[in-house]
């Protein structure tokens, strides 16, 4: 049991200072790793454990507590979660640190005035590549082009913009 | 201009614990309507600034971003409260959700339901990257960089790690050589 679950830390350890752009960047590694690797599960049982991922709430890292849920139960979940979300925190939290102390020198402003259109970038164009597997119809597309307006234009909940679609779903409008 | 709501610890999990319960598919736009709009903990400017560091940095941007704005602003025990808070209940729903999965799978009002949220959950990250894109500074270098970023992720699907290999130091160069006057 210990075994397992010191694997599944070191697994999703090593995935976190990996994903560069998200947990969804390190999807695919993570399949080779869980798969092919280790044979923890088969290709099919992962891409349901991927679905589940993805209707929950919360930040698509779930993927990583589902999967440590099926090798070892609860101690698994809390550890492949800590695991993907641990090592990239804990940079992040010194490295913003330095950047508070830091961030009046000359280059901290180029690299403020130089990241904020790639994050720009970053947002939008996933947002696209999130819209061509989400939006499998016109309906879904015109609900998705709906909600960017609203959230664009007003400080509208989105938890409203949420329901809506659901309901729009459950209509079978979607 | 910058004139800042400063959160307690309190205010940090249970902000943070708030976005995590109710973020269907991806938490980015709740967090940012929470820290800027709703709570004005941090401005767009801000936001776009602590975001671009998540972002370059591994690891979920969100989760990334919320140890930055805990650490902003209650050091290490701000950016763990912020962090579990963000955490703790979509990790209690996913068990739950993976523990019912076997008996609802076949259910088909869920893939309706579920049908009708991916696309409104996707509209509002681009109303959110829209959002930040009309407060960027409006020179021709960065409009291109956004463009060309947007292009490479979004249409030609080009792996990230290599993209911001090349893109960040174009970007930093860019914006060193073309800075304004410093104040």
């Amino acid at each position: 049991m210990s075994a397992m679950l010191l694997a599944l830390f070191l697994v999703f350890g090593q995935l976190s200072l990996m994903a560069v752009g998200g947990a969804n960047a390190v999807v695919p590694e993570m399949l080779r790793m869980v798969v092919n690797e280790h044979g923890w599960m088969t290709a099919a049982e992962f891409t349901a454990l991927f679905a589940i991922a993805q209707s929950a709430p919360g930040p698509n890292v779930l993927i990583a507590s589902l999967v440590g849920w099926q090798m070892a139960s609860l101690p698994g979940a809390a550890i492949s979660l800590l695991g993907i979300c641990g090592p990239s925190s804990v940079l992040s939290f010194y490295v913003a640190r330095l950047w508070q102390r830091f961030r009046d020198y000359k280059l901290c402003h180029a690299i403020q005035r130089g990241f904020a259109p790639l994050s720009i970038g970053l947002v939008l164009g996933g947002a696209w590549l999130l819209a061509g597997i989400a939006n499998t119809g016109w309906s879904a597309w015109l609900l998705c082009a709906l909600s960017a307006l609203i959230a664009w234009r007003t400080s509208l909940h989105p938890l409203w913009l949420l329901g809506a679609g659901a309901v729009a779903g459950l209509l079978g409008w979607v | 201009m910058e004139t800042h709501n400063i959160p307690t610890r309190r205010e940090l999990f249970t902000g943070f614990f708030g976005i995590g319960i109710v973020g269907f598919g991806g938490v980015l736009p709740l967090v940012h309507h929470m820290l800027v709009l709703r709570k004005g903990w941090l401005t767009d400017a801000e936001f776009t600034e602590l975001l671009g560091l998540g972002q370059i940095l591994p690891g979920p941007n969100v989760v990334n971003l919320s140890v930055a704005v805990g650490g902003r602003f209650h050091g290490a025990s701000g950016a763990l409260l912020a962090f579990s808070g963000l955490l703790l209940a979509p990790f209690c729903i996913a068990m739950l959700l993976v523990s019912l999965y076997q008996q609802y799978r076949g259910l088909p009002a869920l893939q309706q339901v579920l049908a009708g949220l991916a696309p409104a959950a996707t509209g509002l990250i681009f109303g959110m990257g829209l959002r930040l894109a009309a407060k960027l500074e409006r020179s021709s270098w960065c409009i291109a960089l956004a463009v060309l970023t947007f292009v490479a992720i979004g249409l030609l699907h080009w792996p990230l790690l290599p993209l911001l290999l090349v893109m960040v130091p174009l970007a930093v160069t860019l914006a060193w050589h073309l800075q304004k006057e410093p104040t």
